[in-house]
């Protein structure tokens, strides 16, 4: 293609990019090295229907000359980032210091809020990753095989958990897993313990966060595996045959490696949808157990009554970036060493 | 065909006259905004009644509005005129400015308010409360008598109820409690007021909760969570008054704006309703005060708008705080509007407030101490931490949110 075709086809793309990627990832890294002013206080007498006390208020004459002077706020480099909420370094200092073993530290650095976030964000998409694939594929092997007539109506079926909105999902799954729903007191029969509850333990709230991940995400994988089932070349699984390959020997030698580009897109996917795994922990109020990355930054926009801490909510997010960049780049290093071009990019 | 027509042109005429001499607005636009729940409701159905001719009422209730008042007040003009808000949403919006204050409109057109009724910081009136709200104690009378036992006033009794009843086969879990996210922060700073603790060193923003009476809180609020269902982390008000009007809990610390609710002849049985009681918050550790907290709902008129509008904001919402508007709807809450009937629910929120509880603190940095108390203390109450350990995170966490907000 000439380069000035090229650039006609390109620029209502790169320009869309331009202005709802990068714009807004540059505005939150600026925005990640501010914190606001220091706020002026002044002592005043309040009263309410309850009585009237000296307390704190800010004032605001004196705050405001400041925010004119300079509205992005105080500077503070990396203050953000290091501080407690964050990467914790001075945290992680003391604990390496005054623990006595492994344990003890881990525990003191899982006990940090980005760490502890972090933790599940990395245990759900490595766990949930795999499984989908594994479980997408063997759903469309299984539908592949069902007499035509079956097909149209097992797919719906098997899609409805993607199509289903994420927090309405969760919302379904966590009032079954209710120690009073069906999925819940079929728990406690099994186990036979009345007071089992997976809402309760954290493990069991993560191992239901995964399950729902998987539950979520399969039908995904299991509809671009399908696609790429339909395109096999038959005289290539026909000759398999008459080299007396069983059906297993079929799947591992023709089918599997046949299907690996989309393995590797479906993986790019969900490793970044994975990572910023959110609706879940909203839905089954889990954020007692489980919070992630994506979670932090929604908590910075509620935290007290309105008042946002967009600084830290900015830091957290290119965190995430960052972290999203680190996971993916074995996976795109693989794809550009193939030099294959991945399938739906 | 002429009577119709007289008794419709009458109609209007009636309603017309209704509209405008009931609250004297002439033009402007009035838009409402504030969490949703029945008493505020009835506020504002009650102020949108002026509109009509030049005026326009518009009413915008969501239960999250916390969450979006302060981005719609700075907008200019602001979404809303008035802002329903409460002790800790009035802090909120007066850090950044966003309220006016009301002194000059009170002036000119208010009449037959009560002094109590205006919160007033620094000399200036910034809101005019309406209702008072409080968690107080709910029991259940026939569960209680089961089990021998005289209706609590502390929370040792609280604990010692709910073993007889739990020992007796009455109920699994007799106690319920607010213990996710935000109410979990609350339930530590009512519990933590009851033992007479401070959050914070004398006038500066350092916090000071590590302390024995911040420990002795979280050891009481643990004991409290042993008679709770194990999935207490995850229940709000709503799912505590589900269980309430299932018939499964027998004491539980909940908020006044839900006992009409639950006594209401409905989504519970005739049974519960006939028994559910209501009390003073229990007092704790031999102290004398109610370990909850005293609320004020108001409203507050913004101040990115025109002054036109923020007089017929302050006539419409005069209008829906009117006392006939708390004698229509004296079950939804306890007005505090002159000429008000007692609300037969609201027993508890007097008795709390006749102990003399504390009101929530209207402190500008106390919002970031909440949300870090709500977040840390759920290690302890899981059991993976000591009580020292996760008062000096909350300290921690807090210290960095209002190093961020520009408070240390």
């Amino acid at each position: 293609m000439p380069h000035h075709t090229f650039l006609k086809f390109i620029w209502p793309s790169a320009l869309a990019m331009l202005i709802f990627i990068a714009l807004p990832i540059v505005s939150i890294s600026i925005q990640s090295f501010f914190i606001e002013h220091e706020k002026v206080l002044v002592v005043v007498e309040n009263c309410t229907p309850f009585g009237c006390k000296k307390e704190t208020r800010v004032d605001l004459e004196a705050t405001k000359v400041l925010e004119e002077e300079k509205p992005l706020g105080r500077f503070n480099w990396f203050g953000t980032y290091t501080n407690r909420n964050h990467l914790a370094f001075s945290e992680l200092n003391q604990a390496w210091k005054e623990s006595q073993n492994y344990n003890d530290f881990l525990s003191e650095v899982f006990n940090l809020p980005f760490y502890k976030a972090l933790s599940f964000t990395l245990a759900y998409t490595f766990i949930v990753t795999p499984l989908v694939i594994i479980i997408g594929f063997f759903i469309a092997l299984a539908v592949n095989r069902l007499p035509s007539f079956f097909k149209g109506p097992t797919i719906f079926i098997c899609l409805l958990p993607m199509i289903i909105t994420p927090l309405i999902g969760s919302l379904v799954l966590f009032w079954m897993i209710d120690a009073e729903g069906i999925i819940g007191s079929l728990l406690q029969i099994i186990f036979n313990d009345p007071n089992l509850s997976l809402k309760a333990s954290p493990t069991l709230t993560w191992v239901m966060l995964f399950v729902y991940g998987v539950w979520h995400h399969a039908p995904f994988a299991f509809v671009v595996f399908y696609a790429g089932l339909q395109t096999i070349p038959r005289d290539t699984l026909e000759s398999a045959m008459i080299d007396g390959a069983n059906r297993w020997e079929q799947t591992l030698y023709v089918i599997i490696p046949h299907l690996m580009p989309l393995a590797v897109f479906i993986s790019l996917i969900q490793l970044m949808d994975n990572f910023r795994v959110f609706e879940p922990i909203v839905g089954f109020n889990a954020q007692a157990s489980a919070t992630s990355l994506s979670w932090l930054i929604y908590n910075d926009f509620r935290s007290g009554d309105g008042n946002m801490l967009f600084g830290s909510a900015a830091a957290t997010s290119i965190l995430t970036i960052i972290g999203i960049s680190i996971l993916m780049t074995p996976v795109i290093v693989r794809t550009w060493k193939a030099n294959k071009p991945v399938i739906g990019v | 065909m002429f009577f119709k027509t007289i008794l419709t042109a009458g109609a209007i005429g009636l309603l017309s006259t209704a509209s405008y001499a009931g609250c004297g607005i002439d033009s402007g636009s009035v838009r409402i905004g504030g969490n949703d729940f029945p008493a505020y409701q009835a506020v504002a159905e009650a102020a949108s009644q002026c509109s009509g001719g030049g005026v326009s009422v518009s009413v915008d209730l969501n239960k999250d509005h916390k969450d979006r008042q302060v981005a719609s007040l700075t907008a200019s003009p602001a979404e809303f005129t008035s802002s329903l808000a409460n002790n800790s949403a009035l802090s909120a919006l007066m850090n950044d400015g966003l309220v006016r204050p009301l002194n000059n409109l009170i002036a000119k057109h208010a009449s037959g308010l009560q002094d109590m009724q205006f919160v007033t910081v620094d000399g200036e009136v910034m809101a005019i409360a309406y209702m008072a709200n409080a968690q107080h104690l709910f029991y259940r009378s026939d569960i209680l008598d089961a089990a021998g036992v005289a209706p609590p006033k502390t929370y040792e009794e609280v604990l010692a109820a709910a073993k007889t009843i739990k020992d007796k086969g009455l109920m699994e879990y007799p106690i319920a409690g607010t213990y996710a996210g935000w109410n979990l922060g609350l339930e530590f700073i009512n519990m933590y007021l009851g033992h007479g603790g401070e959050f914070f060193e004398d006038g500066s923003a350092k916090p000071a909760v590590n302390n024995s009476k911040g420990v002795a809180t979280l050891n009481m609020m643990k004991s409290l969570t042993e008679y709770m269902n194990p999935d207490f982390l995850t229940y709000d008000s709503n799912a505590v008054q589900a269980d309430w009007e299932a018939g499964k809990v027998a004491l539980t610390n909940l908020w006044g704006s839900r006992a009409g609710p639950v006594t209401d002849g409905e989504g519970s049985t005739p049974e519960i309703e006939s028994n559910t009681k209501f009390t003073s918050a229990p007092t704790v550790a031999g102290g004398s005060r109610p370990a909850t907290t005293l609320w004020w709902d108001g409203f507050t008129v913004a101040t990115n708008i025109s002054d036109e509008d923020a007089e017929a904001t302050f006539k419409a919402m005069m209008n829906g705080i009117s006392t006939q508007m708390a004698l229509a709807n004296a079950e939804k809450a306890n007005w505090l509007i002159k000429g008000a009937q007692p609300n037969p629910a609201g027993v508890g929120v007097l008795a709390s407030a006749g102990g003399g509880a504390l009101p929530y603190p209207m402190l500008p940095y106390f919002g970031a101490m909440h949300s870090a108390i709500g977040a840390e203390i759920v290690d302890f109450l899981q059991g993976n931490e000591t009580a020292e350990k996760a008062l000096e995170d909350v300290e921690a966490a807090y210290i960095a949110a209002a190093t961020e907000k520009g408070f240390l």
